[in-house]
């Protein structure tokens, strides 16, 4: 711990990495989703997890999150962390933070309420019923509010955006979570070039302060955002480097194309 | 702020201030043959009603904001009842059939010698007000405790709630329990030291149900306009998504069914004086589905939806079950289906929006 003292909930990422899987494994009747998957994500990084379908990325995320429990192996955020131990909301509050696959917005809140329960405050239940925005606290959503373009759209439900807003609203509300790290499935699905491009410049501006975690089919995105990708296989790491050393790894050739 | 441009809640608002003052006054006012008579008849019927009308929108908090498909949210209402059918009794002292000075008169009947554990203290109003949250609180505690940490949802949570009154109804029949058995608690003669029966009592019964109602629809207007009300509604359309967000649902679930619970006591409290009984029968599985038709025909998720569902439901069932009883609950079953099917938004759902297309 090299004299480092943490204070309760910090997370102790001296080593580098900020999350660790090691030897996970989850079986759904038989059917093995995670074989022994062993990860480490590094403190600020934004790591690109791609690989066919069935190949257990959003069962990873799920094992991350609390969704799911392994049937063994251990998952750390930070040296010191355990989260098999943490349920999900939990894991929430020490700051790992979620988009799911399908936008997940409440489509009947608008998208200041959206924004304004996904903030970073006590969430207990009699201070959420005495909560009332501060100065802060609101212009901490004006800015995200700016940031994911929805300005104009603040009051209306969440319920009547287009597709690719509802996907920044959720990334709008993973911001406001304020995580350490952001775990995104699947971005860009839905959007239109433009939305695309914008979703790339803002993961990128986000790497360094907090670790991000995209899975994605869309290759051409992956090369735009990932130094470091994971390509995942039947549960396990196949293989894991640049885009480039990954595209050309034979391996990866056969999984993607068939024999 | 709390009425910004809603007319419907200010409108139900209103009738409720008049009918909780101008009915009780003008049948103390008045004598019979005035065009301004209310008749004693009217007072208790329209004093029931209001009670009906919290229960349904306690439901409303529970089912309507928070996706929580109760079916036995009547056993919170009788048990506010039977709070309140408990100091009816301890009141009544020495003038029971057997004049006991102690013992109601059941319990001589039952040849019991002395007062039960649990009665002692009833016979205060203060403590019998605050048992009147604290029993159905408590109850709601304890089941949403067992059943929201275990993540029971859906129709199985619906199912169990169901089952909870029909426990209550069996415990609550048996003599040995201590609470009149299937004959229930009755025969009351004053509360807070006046006739129970006279026009003065009853119409101050009217008012006082009034009057808790608009301050229960106000404090849950609160509720459900406060950051926890939007967690809640949050919960009802994506339970896993408020998990991540780092709430805990389960908390929220029990914070709003506790509150609900309560709410629903303090209704079965009002309800009992003024029709002067309460037996078992109102923990029946059968009462609590009609709480919930209440609130499907009145429109879910706006509180006064369900006030007026339980007011005109209950009208209904006044007229027809004076005129022909037997087609009562076909009448209703039918209504239930039709609401759900034609106007699934309920009656006010289904005004509101053709008055903003008229503006369109």
């Amino acid at each position: 711990m090299n004299g480092l003292a943490l204070k309760p909930g910090q997370v102790d990422t001296s080593h580098g990495p900020i999350l660790y899987l090691e030897d996970v494994s989850v079986s759904f009747d038989g059917f093995k989703a995670l074989n022994k998957l062993s990860l480490y994500i590094d403190a600020g990084e934004l790591r690109c997890l791609i690989g066919p379908n069935g190949a257990g990325k959003t069962t990873l995320m799920d094992v991350i999150t609390g969704k799911t429990r392994p049937d063994t192996g251990s998952v750390f955020f930070g040296q010191t962390i355990d989260l098999l131990q943490m349920d999900e909301p939990a894991i929430a509050e020490a700051g790992i933070c979620r988009k799911f696959q399908k936008p997940s917005v409440f489509e009947m809140l608008s998208v200041f309420e959206n924004l304004e329960l996904a903030l970073a405050t006590d969430k207990g239940v009699w201070a959420t019923l005495f909560a009332k925005l501060n100065g802060a606290q609101r212009d901490r959503i004006e800015q995200v509010l700016e940031t994911i373009g929805l300005v104009e759209h603040r009051s209306q439900p969440a319920g009547i955006l287009s597709h690719g807003q509802k996907q920044w609203l959720e990334i709008g509300m993973l911001l406001m979570q304020e995580p350490k790290v952001m775990l995104v499935d699947e971005p860009i699905a839905g959007m239109t070039h433009q939305e695309v491009e914008r979703t790339a410049q803002l993961l990128l501006s986000l790497q360094g302060e907090r670790s991000i975690v995209v899975v994605e089919h869309d290759m051409e995105f992956v090369r735009s955002i990932a130094k470091h990708v994971t390509v995942l296989h039947e549960g396990s790491v196949l293989t894991e480097g640049t885009m480039d050393e990954v595209q050309n790894d034979p391996r990866v050739i056969q999984v993607y194309l068939g024999d | 702020m709390l009425f910004k441009n809603d007319k419907a809640a200010l409108s139900v608002l209103a009738v409720l201030a008049a009918i909780s003052l101008i009915v009780p006054v003008c049948n103390l006012l008045f004598s019979p043959g005035s065009p301004l008579y209310f008749s004693a008849y009217t007072v208790s019927l329209l004093g029931k009603y209001i009670t009906f009308a919290l229960l349904g929108m306690s439901l409303d908090l529970v089912w309507g904001y928070c996706g929580i498909l109760a079916l036995g949210h009547g056993a919170f209402f009788a048990l506010g009842g039977y709070v309140m059918g408990m100091y009816l009794m301890r009141q009544i002292g020495n003038r029971g059939v057997y004049g006991d000075p102690l013992l109601p008169d059941f319990m001589v009947f039952l040849d019991w010698k002395a007062l039960p554990w649990y009665w002692h203290g009833f016979d205060q109003f203060w403590f019998a007000a605050i048992m009147i949250v604290l029993v159905p609180g408590a109850l709601a505690f304890l089941f949403g405790w067992l059943a929201f940490r275990s993540r029971v949802t859906g129709v199985y949570l619906s199912i169990i709630t169901q089952a909870l009154t029909y426990a209550l109804l069996l415990a609550f029949f048996r003599n040995e329990m201590g609470f009149g058995g299937n004959n229930g608690l009755t025969d009351f003669k004053e509360i807070l030291g006046f006739n129970s029966q006279s026009d003065a009592v009853r119409a101050c019964l009217l008012m006082a149900s009034g009057v808790t109602l608009i301050l229960a629809f106000l404090l849950s207007r609160w509720v459900v306009n406060s950051k926890l009300g939007r967690v809640v509604t949050a919960i009802r359309d994506q339970e896993m998504r408020v998990r991540f967000l780092g709430y805990r649902v389960e908390m929220f679930k029990l914070w709003i069914f506790v509150f609900a619970a309560m709410l629903a006591g303090i209704a079965g409290a009002l309800y009992v004086p003024q029709v002067g009984i309460i037996n078992p029968s109102e923990f029946s599985p059968l009462n609590s589905l009609e709480i919930v038709i209440w609130v499907a025909i009145g429109g879910r998720g706006t509180l006064y939806g369900a006030i007026v569902g339980a007011v005109l439901v209950n009208y209904a069932k006044t007229l027809l079950t004076g005129w022909a009883p037997e087609i009562w609950l076909f009448f209703l079953g039918a209504t239930f289906i039709l609401v759900t099917v034609l106007l699934p938004d309920g009656l006010l759902g289904f005004w509101q929006r053709r008055l903003q297309e008229q503006k369109q």
